[in-house]
């Protein structure tokens, strides 16, 4: 009997034959991320200015952006919730902000079902730019013109650090749906 | 990549339901954030219960972060110390008879000092750190300059505490977790610090900027006295923090006073002394909440 081409019977998330998805990774890679996301900043000591993006929202953005229908609309609440807890900004701002972000892509995903990444970044972007002004705005403390100086590279480092995070996340959604071993 | 076909919910009673539930959700989320975020606004500390929950939770990471911190930054500075390390001990050396010379004429001073205040009938007590703790993290992402510390209420420390370096102040005490909290440091746009020049009575306000420098500004308004180089230090007023505290040196001149950049900065500090408040009464005067009060 002639071999068959091993690669055959296996996709992009490995081989089919007795093999299946873990269902607990699949569900909570995402969610976990986008935390872990939200706490990383913490760790940094930035006295001077803020030079951490908003990793936060930023792998939140990256999941809906680049896998549309698996976050469900409501997800800004939840997760914007945690980040609330560690962000430093007033409690409910990320809760705000993260689910009008959710309907606003929502919303123009009604417009533009179909898009390139680059269409996404500028999305992402536009979004990035908007949440890191209103959090200036919206701080608790009084906006000053030197205060908005210093917020230039955390806004550039956003918006660049942007496709990283997207493929970090197509990472993740490789490792999401990669088939485990079934005994 | 484009939407898969879930959203568009066909004949299906139960995933049109669903697909409306979950904008209805969303909404509601936005609305009760937008609410929190009002409350927020009025009462800063409404909802530091929670936060400092949280801290407290994930403060195992963040102390064992902040250890690996300094460690590897110790690392770095002994690797660093070896470039042209010759002609550099030669100065240290230099420096340090200086030094030495100098640390014995303070010591006469403090003795004169002592007996003068002894005269006087004033009485100075020691003042002994409440706690001394690592700066674990900060809000790094956020516009507000606020910073994690690895000691809570468990261990003594207050609201309003002022927190100092080695170097010099670092910040205060905003919330209390049971072995964590948060601290307003100097750089924050909303803190005010009233403080005076070494070496004569100008006194002024050093308010944060919100981007790593401090503005002086000086109290008795008329020919600005300032030079660049000046050291500030703490005045004592307002009663939280001790008299001759060092804060900032003035790298810029102003109008009415100068910009000024901290002396301790709190990324290259290591362990940080959590100090009683100077003096209490002074400082419970003022009954408004932490944050509204620093404001005027």
């Amino acid at each position: 009997m002639e071999r068959m081409e091993p690669r055959a019977r296996s996709d992009a998330y490995g081989s089919r034959i007795n093999r299946s998805h873990s269902p607990l990774l699949a569900n909570i890679i995402p969610w976990l991320s986008i935390l872990l996301g939200s706490l990383v900043p913490v760790f940094a000591i930035a006295a001077a200015l803020p030079m951490v993006p908003p990793l936060g929202f930023l792998t939140l953005l990256a999941w809906r952006l680049v896998r549309p229908g698996l976050l469900p609309v409501w997800a800004g609440f939840p997760l914007g919730l945690f980040d609330d807890l560690f962000s430093g900004q007033p409690f409910g701002f990320a809760i705000l902000f993260w689910s009008a972000s959710m309907l606003v892509i929502e919303f123009v995903e009604l417009r533009l079902p179909w898009r390139a990444f680059w269409q996404d970044w500028f999305t992402a972007g536009l979004l990035v730019i908007a949440y890191i002004l209103s959090g200036w705005l919206l701080s608790g403390a009084t906006p000053t013109l030197p205060s908005l100086v210093a917020l230039v590279p955390q806004l550039l480092m956003s918006i660049l650090i942007f496709p990283f995070i997207a493929r970090i996340v197509a990472r993740l959604d490789r490792l999401r749906l990669r088939r485990w071993k079934r005994v | 990549m484009a939407p898969s076909g879930t959203r568009r919910s066909s004949y299906s009673r139960r995933a049109q339901y669903n697909l409306f539930t979950g904008y209805i959700i969303a909404g509601i989320g936005a609305l009760i954030g937008a609410v929190l975020l009002g409350l927020s606004f009025f009462q800063p500390s409404f909802f530091g219960g929670p936060r400092s929950a949280a801290q407290d939770a994930v403060s195992p990471a963040t102390e064992t972060a902040a250890t690996v911190r300094t460690g590897s930054k110790s690392l770095w500075d002994s690797i660093s110390g070896y470039y042209r390390a010759g002609s550099k001990n030669a100065e240290l050396k230099r420096e340090m008879e200086l030094a030495r010379i100098r640390l014995e004429e303070a010591e006469a001073v403090r003795q004169e000092n002592v007996r003068l205040k002894g005269l006087l009938d004033l009485q100075d007590q020691e003042r002994t750190p409440v706690a001394v703790a690592r700066l674990v993290g900060s809000t790094a992402s956020s516009t507000r300059r606020f910073a994690y510390l690895g000691a809570g209420s468990d261990d003594g420390v207050e609201v309003g505490m002022p927190v100092r370096s080695p170097r010099g102040v670092v910040g205060r005490i905003l919330e209390t977790g049971s072995d964590s909290s948060r601290v307003l440091l100097l750089t924050d746009s909303e803190s005010v610090l009233p403080v005076r020049r070494a070496g004569d009575e100008t006194v002024a306000f050093a308010e944060g900027r919100g981007d790593s420098l401090l503005r002086i500004k000086l109290i008795n308004l008329g020919i600005n006295p300032l030079k660049v180089g000046d050291l500030f230090v703490t005045s004592g007023a307002g009663g939280y923090y001790p008299p001759g505290i060092a804060v900032a040196i003035v790298t810029e001149l102003t109008d009415d006073g100068g910009l000024a950049r901290i002396v301790s900065d709190p990324a290259a500090t290591d362990f940080v002394a959590i100090e009683p408040i100077f003096e209490p009464d002074a400082a419970s005067g003022a009954t408004t909440p932490v944050e509204e009060e620093l404001t005027d």
